[in-house]
């Protein structure tokens, strides 16, 4: 039971759902970009949601499939195929010992996730199995793929089994499941998305003309764009008082704004903690249109109440609880 | 064979949602919340550097992962703040309440329990080496000018204090220090440079810390330490910890290539 990995693609790395508990460590929770494509991804295959899959960037790998396995490609949109066939995405695929999965053009979307029935069997470390590549540890070594990896598969659930079963044909190289989530759980990215945030701690500090232009002015994603951030491009943001801040702590989602007045906002492999000024919070609820989001795309932000963000995000869970629930109905009368 | 599955349709979600307001907590701490998005909170024990605070935040911290409400996923202290973060979903009661509001009156209601610090004082100094000026602290000619200081008096009073590791944060294993002496307190860089090498002692306003691992970073860049201050593989992966004290002391280009990085 194991994946291989012919080609690497442009950054291919093992991820779960973060590793929580030691950033008063110092020790980033890094995990998917855009967990909530890696949990629906890992619920298709009869997966826990925080199994480790693959996180697949722009230019997809190559993988070489060594026995049977239930796949689902959830994400961005790279014209995925098997055995140069297009293949489904957001849907369970059982492909058959001897197929190859390859990727094509960047259609929609920065980021996709390939969960397997078993989940990726890397070792945990502190708990779990993302890839901090700064640090270079969790993952596989601590770092991205290469040519001629070859990543462990777990012994899948007893719920991954039952979808295997379900789905395996003998003699084809692979079939797809007709069954995909509800939309809202596997949205096709957005080339400028719209972007919620609620004001950061430090927002009244900015100047009105600059809350505003906050709001109202599109930015640019510049090429210094990875796991860790993405720095913005658009109208300058004066902070008048220009003090020092103590250093606090900072989370994915945080706009913060250098002195140079242009913005960057965290990502999964933010630091624990930072010093500059935290214009903006980006509401859980939108944590996946952001990471799909590409370097030298535009976004917009829209402000939204407190209130709003936790109803957003209450909302969602309430979703993924419904596909998880209709997933255990489908294989208790299959 | 392939399986039909069922439609999308029956997997709609309940889209009943309670919102409850929770009456305002009776009490007057001088601690104050505030969030950070929709999954932290943010406890601010004060406006400055000081050991007193550092001991607040330090038993507020420990008590609280003795006794963590639902949905408690990590905390991060910091020189005057302690921030919580949450699962909101677990923390909403799996999505009966709104998560912040019940979040925040769980904390005020910690808070209003008074216990004693009782976090023991450290004696022990730790030693830190480090080559000032040159490729290792392209910065340091910077934060003289700016203090109107010479480069030899930034090193001197660099070197004095005894300095108190508030946190660890920003990297694995890097020490943020209260002591700095005021004099030398220096803005950060406008734009952060792209890649700090590990090692490397900055300063930013009244802070001074050591990058553990080479990462952006936007502090003036005064020297280097040769020593480590992470490795995942040690038993204790970071060097150093909140509370420990620690002092600076100058050494040359090559008593820096000398020095091998002991195993703590």
């Amino acid at each position: 039971m194991s994946l291989h990995i012919l080609r690497p693609g442009l950054l291919t790395t093992v991820q779960d759902l973060g590793r929580y508990g030691y950033q008063q460590h110092g020790i980033i929770v890094s995990g998917a970009m855009d967990a909530l494509a890696l949990r629906v991804a890992n619920l298709l295959v009869g997966n826990a949601e925080t199994a480790a899959g693959l996180e697949i960037t722009l230019l997809g790998p190559r993988i070489f499939f060594e026995t049977d396995h239930l796949i689902a490609l959830t994400g961005a949109h790279l014209s995925p195929t098997l055995n140069g066939q297009p293949v489904g995405r957001n849907r369970a695929v059982w492909v058959a010992a001897g197929a190859e999965l390859a990727f094509g053009p960047a259609v929609a979307g920065c980021r996709v996730y390939l969960a397997v029935a078993g989940g990726v069997a890397v070792p945990l470390v502190l708990g779990s199995r993302a890839t901090y590549l700064r640090a270079g540890f969790g993952g596989l070594d601590g770092r991205a793929l290469r040519a001629g990896d070859v990543l462990p598969v777990g012994e899948p659930l007893p719920l991954g089994t039952r979808l295997t079963q379900s789905l395996a044909s003998p003699g084809r190289a692979w079939v797809q499941a007709r069954f995909t989530p509800d939309p809202t759980l596997c949205p096709t990215p957005r080339p400028a998305p719209i972007i919620r945030a609620v004001p950061g701690p430090e927002y009244a500090q900015f100047s009105a003309a600059s809350q505003r232009a906050f709001w109202r002015e599109p930015f640019a994603i510049t090429p210094a764009a990875d796991r860790m951030g993405y720095r913005l491009q658009g109208p300058k943001l004066e902070r008048p008082a220009a003090t020092e801040l103590l250093s606090s702590a900072v989370t994915l989602g945080t706009v913060q704004v250098p002195a140079g007045g242009q913005p960057i906002v965290l990502l999964a492999d933010h630091q624990t903690t930072g010093g500059y000024p935290r214009l903006a919070q980006v509401i859980s609820a939108d944590f996946s249109a952001l990471a799909q989001a590409r370097p030298g795309q535009q976004l917009r932000f829209e402000e939204v109440a407190l209130d709003e963000a936790q109803a957003l995000y209450l909302a969602q869970e309430r979703q993924l609880l419904a596909l998880r629930r209709g997933i255990d109905a489908i294989c208790r009368t299959a | 064979m392939s399986l039909e599955w069922a439609s999308a349709e029956s997997f709609k979600s309940n889209r009943c949602f309670v919102s409850t307001v929770l009456p305002p907590s009776a009490i007057s701490l001088p601690v104050r919340l505030y969030p950070l998005g929709d999954a932290a909170v943010v406890l601010e024990f004060g406006n400055d550097i000081s050991a007193a605070t550092h001991r607040a935040i330090a038993a507020f911290s420990a008590r609280l992962l003795r006794q963590p409400f639902a949905g408690l996923r990590e905390v991060v202290p910091a020189f005057t703040t302690l921030t919580v973060y949450y699962d909101p979903w677990l923390a909403s009661g799996n999505g009966q309440h709104l998560p912040y509001e019940r979040v925040a009156a769980q904390l005020r209601e910690l808070l209003q329990v008074s216990e004693k610090a009782e976090a023991a004082e450290e004696t022990e100094i730790v030693e830190i080496p480090v080559c000032y000026g040159g490729a290792f602290g392209p910065d340091l000619a910077f934060v003289a000018q700016h203090t109107g200081l010479s480069p030899a008096a930034v090193i001197a009073l660099h070197t004095a204090p005894e300095y108190l590791v508030h946190m660890i944060g920003f990297a694995p294993g890097f020490p943020y220090l209260g002591g700095l002496d005021a004099r030398l307190a220096t803005p950060r860089r406008p734009q952060p440079r792209p890649l700090v090498p590990a090692g490397t002692v900055g300063i930013a306003g009244p802070q001074t810390g050591i990058y553990s691992l080479p990462t952006p970073g936007g502090w003036q860049l005064i020297g280097r330490t040769p020593l480590a201050l992470f490795d995942a593989g040690w038993k204790q992966p970071s060097r150093l910890r909140a509370g420990q004290k620690l002092r600076f002391v100058a050494i040359s280009e090559a008593e820096f290539t000398e020095i091998q990085p002991p195993q703590p």
